[in-house]
C-alpha cells in the first residue's frame, strides 16, 4: 500500500515546513490529489491518522482536493475530461490521448497554530 | 524488527548480499527521514495562519531519482526498472537475459522483495553481483533504497543495471528511481485486460514484455486484444512477446537491449 509512504511523505513535507515556520501545532493540511495519480484518496486517509501521530500534524485535519483529469488528442488535438488512461477522443474516436493533467499529488496549504 | 541485529527498524528497508554472512545495511540509517516525537514549545496559542506550500508530495523521492539518474548518465550505466504482478516472471528473465550480454556488457542487478534473499541468490547463481533490498512492509523501492544499494554495487562505466521492483503494478508505478526506462512484465496466465486494470503501470511503462507464451496452446490468452488494451493506455510502450523457458523471442529483447548499450 503506497498510500502509506505518500501520508508519511506528506507529513515529512509538511512538519519540514511547519518548523521553518515556528514549530506550531499543524491543525490542517490541504492537498490536492489528481484522479489520475494512481492514488486512492480513501486509503490515503486511512493511513493518515497513523502517519500523523506523535508529530506536529497529530490531530490535523486533512482536506483533499481530487482535480479532474484533462487530456489532448494526438491525433486530432481536442481537448477532453478524462478519467483514465485509455480514453477515446470524443472528436475522431482514437485512443491517443495524452494526459495534460490529473496527476498532480501536491500538498496545497496548511494551517498553524 | 530487524531480524540480522535485533535492531528496531521502524519497518524501514535492508540490505543483504547473498553468501554474505551477517552482513546488512538499514536504509536510511544515516541522515534517513525519522519521524521524532515533536514537543512545540513557544510558539503562541489560539492564533491560526495558514501557509501556503504547492509542494509536490514525491518532490523528496523525485529529487533522489534526478540525482541517482545523473550518476547512472555520467557513468554511461543502463539501469532498468522491471516491473510487474508477483511471478509474471522477472526474476527468469534476467536468468536467462544475463548471460546473453555479459560477453559485451557488465550486468549487475538490484532485487527488491518484501522478505528472504531468494531472487538475489537465483541472480548470485550466474556469478553477476548482486544485492537484496528487502522492503519490510513496503511495497515497492523507492529512489532512497536505489541509491543506497547503488553505492554498495559500485556498477562498472558502461554496464547495465537490473532493478528488479517487489511483485506489484499499483505501487511502484508512482516512484521514480532514476532509470533509463521502466519494462513491465505481465505473463499470458494473467488476464488479457491487466493493462486496463492496471493503467498507471501500463501509462508509466516504456516497454512492455509478455512472457510466458510458451504456455498459449494451453491458455485462453489473446496477445494482440492485450496489446491493444495495453497501447490504448499508452500509444508510446514498446512490446515484445517471449518466453523465459523456451527462450522464444530473446532475440527481440536482446536486440532491444543491446540498442539502448550501444547508445550509452
Ligand atoms: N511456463 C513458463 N513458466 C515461467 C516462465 N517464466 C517464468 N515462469 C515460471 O513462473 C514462476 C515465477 O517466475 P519468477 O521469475 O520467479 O517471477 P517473478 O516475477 O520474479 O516473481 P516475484 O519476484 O515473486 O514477483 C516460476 O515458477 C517460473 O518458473 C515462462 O516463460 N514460461
Ligand atoms: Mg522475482
Ligand atoms: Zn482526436
Amino acid at each position: 500500500m503506497h498510500e502509506m509512504s505518500i501520508a508519511l511523505s506528506v507529513i515529512e513535507v509538511v512538519v519540514d515546513k511547519a518548523r521553518e515556520e515556528g514549530g506550531g501545532r499543524v491543525t490542517g493540511i490541504e492537498l490536492v490529489v489528481g484522479k489520475l495519480a494512481g492514488v486512492q484518496v480513501e486509503s490515503l486517509r486511512f493511513c493518515f491518522d497513523a502517519a500523523t501521530r506523535d508529530t506536529l500534524a497529530d490531530g490535523a485535519e486533512l482536506l483533499i482536493e481530487e482535480s479532474e483529469g484533462r487530456g489532448r488528442c494526438e491525433a486530432c488535438g481536442e481537448r477532453f475530461a478524462v478519467t483514465n488512461f485509455f480514453a477515446r477522443c470524443p472528436a475522431c474516436g482514437q485512443f491517443r490521448v495524452t494526459v495534460e493533467s490529473g496527476q498532480e499529488l501536491a500538498v496545497r496549504s496548511f494551517t498553524i497554530e | 524488527m530487524c531480524d540480522t541485529c535485533g535492531c528496531s527498524g521502524d519497518g524501514g528497508a535492508v540490505l543483504r548480499k547473498p553468501g554474505v554472512k551477517g552482513y546488512h545495511v538499514h536504509v536510511g540509517d544515516e541522515g534517513g527521514h525519522h519521524h521524532h516525537h515533536e514537543h512545540s514549545h513557544d510558539h503562541h496559542h489560539g492564533e491560526v495562519r495558514k501557509v501556503q506550500m504547492e509542494q509536490d508530495v514525491l518532490l523528496q523521492n523525485n529529487l533522489l531519482a534526478e540525482r541517482n539518474r545523473g550518476w547512472f548518465e555520467a557513468r554511461r550505466v543502463l539501469a532498468l526498472n522491471f516491473l510487474s504482478s508477483p511471478g509474471s516472471g522477472k526474476t527468469s528473465i534476467l536468468e536467462k537475459t544475463i548471460p546473453a550480454l555479459l560477453e559485451q556488457c557488465p550486468v549487475t542487478v538490484i532485487e527488491g522483495d518484501q522478505q528472504t534473499t531468494n531472487d538475489a541468490d537465483r541472480i548470485d547463481a550466474l556469478g553477476v553481483p548482486v544485492i537484496q533490498v528487502n522492503t519490510g512492509t513496503g511495497c515497492h523501492l523507492d529512489a532512497q533504497m536505489v541509491q543506497r544499494a547503488v553505492k554498495e554495487l559500485d556498477p562498472p562505466e558502461r554496464s547495465l543495471v537490473c532493478i528488479e521492483n517487489v511483485g506489484n503494478l499499483v505501487c511502484p508505478a508512482l516512484f521514480d528511481l532514476g532509470e533509463a526506462a521502466k519494462v513491465v512484465v505481465i505473463s499470458v496466465t494473467e488476464g488479457e485486460d491487466k493493462p486496463l486494470k492496471y493503467p498507471t503501470m501500463f501509462h508509466e511503462a516504456d516497454l512492455c514484455l509478455l512472457n510466458k507464451t510458451d504456455l498459449l496452446p494451453h491458455v485462453d490468452f489473446d496477445p494482440a486484444k492485450c496489446r491493444e488494451y495495453a497501447m490504448q493506455v499508452n500509444h508510446h510502450l514498446e512490446w515484445i512477446e517471449l518466453s523465459a523457458r523456451t527462450g522464444e523471442g530473446f532475440d527481440e529483447w536482446i536486440a532491444w537491449l543491446n540498442s539502448k548499450i550501444a547508445a550509452l
